[in-house]
């Protein structure tokens, strides 16, 4: 069923026009790619001398896509790290996310105007690589990608842009303390490191990194699991979920935090695993129980968190936008720390 | 004496008009959010799909002891029916809170104050984030037909907050709306 149906079958249910469409924000986006500074003068492919490259350690599953990210700050300015999971970018800041099946398809783009507002938009590539014009604010939702899974490929809506990347403290998920810790975790699904990233120690002795916590220096940030797997498991989580699932953005309401924090690991640790193991899930996911856990330790079957990102069915998939599907590697690692995790002992807890 | 007739005339016509403003709505005060938000609820079809209808001595009338609950948790409905040949394309179930069509079949949302059930431990911000978006807490699964999320998505920000403000004054009701089945199609292919 396509979306023009849907829409028209809105329209006569309700008997009602959408009437007039809400004004679109003035674009300040330029129109092409070529033209944002992310390449040399003249080149689609030679990245400018200033732009550094960099690769989160948990990166975002985007259904197997090859991603290259960079960021330019600039000349004359530096991150304030001083809160250190909610970093301060300096005006100007600019970061490009490319994505890749066999060619480069799409580049994200992502730059705090002067004014301080951040502004989100999406350049799809042609076919012979020659240039990438921005997409629409709508985005495209069925693009003819052969090398991505069933063929098409969605350029995310710029709402949808701004559905995880303002759910955090920061709209940069990917460049934060935990990412860029030069301590990577050897487990993380899908950890690429392209040449000459930037880290930590890097962006710090360039000086473009300031008054991060001295701890954080002498000691990178880790997540303090108590296994290896969980360690892969709760940082896979961080950096897929933890945008939204957080207790500090829009959805704190919904008591489940997934998100990592370096100002205090151990705290988060436990933040994090308190609510979602043992806890009901207040979703009723297909096929489950109508008690089940977000996460029951021991029972994949019964954990609706992993039924989520085990689903691709749109009423019930996690992560619900920006995939089609399932991160098969992801979902072992999670089986096997739900494996690991204690069973509450018989007569304590909630039983089924 | 035409005169005399023409003025009885306008004097009826006034009084008449002052009458019908007399039983006409009244505006709500721009600053009461409370009163703006009632007025837009109960002028904008919120009650047609979320309160739960039934039948009465005068045809059926949505159940205002269940205002705005949504789809009663206690009324669980069946497998939607195959259409008829035809250009048929949706079921709705008695109670007006349950549709089948091309989507699967949606339930209308709890938007009680109840802090378990419904909207009461969301804010503002998720409220309108929901309808601008047409997404679940405005990051989460498309909010589903008959959610006329096009034409909603139009009302200002403070008009929201007005909704949000009414909705969160009404009586909680402690009611599990189930979540939304895939269609058939896909749920064969699923199982």
């Amino acid at each position: 069923m396509t979306r023009a149906v849907l829409s028209a079958l809105v329209l006569l249910l309700t008997g009602l026009g959408a009437g007039g469409a809400r004004a679109e924000p003035a674009r300040a986006l330029p129109q092409h790619l070529r033209d944002t500074g992310l390449f040399v003068e003249g080149s689609m492919i030679d990245v400018r001398p200033d732009v550094m490259p960099f690769s989160p350690q948990y990166p975002l599953w985007s259904d197997g896509a090859t991603k290259r990210r960079w960021i330019w700050l600039p000349p004359g300015t530096s991150i304030d790290a001083a809160q250190a999971d909610a970093w301060d970018f300096p005006r100007g800041t600019k970061l490009w996310k490319e994505f890749s099946h066999g060619g480069a398809i799409e580049t994200r783009y992502l730059e705090r105007g002067m004014d301080g507002e951040w502004r989100f938009g999406s350049y799809v590539w042609t076919a012979d690589g020659e240039d990438a014009v921005l997409a629409p604010a709508d985005g495209i939702r069925e693009l003819a990608a052969p090398g991505a899974p069933n063929g098409r490929y969605t350029i995310p809506a710029q709402d949808d842009c701004r559905a995880c990347h303002e759910g955090a403290p920061v709209p940069v998920l990917g460049f934060s303390a935990l990412q860029l810790s030069p301590d990577r975790d050897p487990l993380a699904p899908h950890a690429e490191q392209a040449a000459n990233s930037v880290d930590l120690n890097v962006l710090v002795s360039r000086g473009v990194l300031e008054n991060l916590p001295a701890p954080l220096i002498a000691r990178p940030p880790r997540i303090e699991a108590q296994s290896p797997a969980e360690r892969a498991a709760l940082g896979y989580l961080h950096g897929n979920c933890g945008n939204c699932h957080n207790d500090e953005g829009p959805l704190a309401v919904l008591e489940m935090t997934l998100a990592q924090r370096v100002a205090a690991p151990p705290a988060a640790r436990d933040a994090v695993k308190r609510s979602i193991v043992d806890v009901p899930s207040q979703f009723r996911a297909q096929g489950a129980p109508r008690d089940a856990d977000r996460v029951e330790p021991g029972r994949l079957d019964a954990s609706v968190l992993a039924m989520r990102m085990g689903s691709r069915d749109p009423l019930q998939q996690m992560p619900p936008l920006g995939t089609q599907a399932v991160d098969a590697e992801a979902l072992s690692l999670i089986a096997r720390w739900i494996e690991t995790l204690p069973r509450p002992a018989s007569g304590s807890g909630h039983t089924k | 004496m035409k005169s005399l007739k023409m003025l009885v005339l306008l004097a009826l016509v006034v009084a008449a008009s002052f009458v019908r403003a007399a039983d006409s709505p009244q505006a709500p005060a721009a600053d009461d959010p409370v009163a703006r938000g009632k007025y837009i609820v109960n002028t904008s079809g919120c009650h047609d799909c979320h309160t739960p209808w039934h039948m009465t001595d005068k045809g059926p009338a949505p159940d205002m002891s269940r205002a705005l609950s949504g789809h009663p948790e206690s009324f669980e409905m069946p497998d939607a029916p195959a259409l008829p040949p035809g250009p048929w394309i949706v079921a709705i179930g008695a109670t007006n809170t349950a549709y089948a069509g091309p989507w699967g079949m949606s339930f209308t949302a709890n938007l009680t104050p109840d802090r378990e059930t419904g909207l009461g431990k969301w804010t503002a911000r998720t409220f309108i984030d929901t309808i601008r978006t047409g997404r679940h807490l405005g990051r989460g699964r498309e909010v589903l037909p008959p959610m006329p999320i096009a034409v909603y998505k139009n009302f200002t920000d403070e008009d929201l907050t007005a909704i949000f403000a009414y909705l969160q004054t009404i009586p909680a009701v402690k009611n599990r709306v189930p979540e939304p089945r895939p269609p058939a199609a896909a749920a064969v292919a699923q199982q």
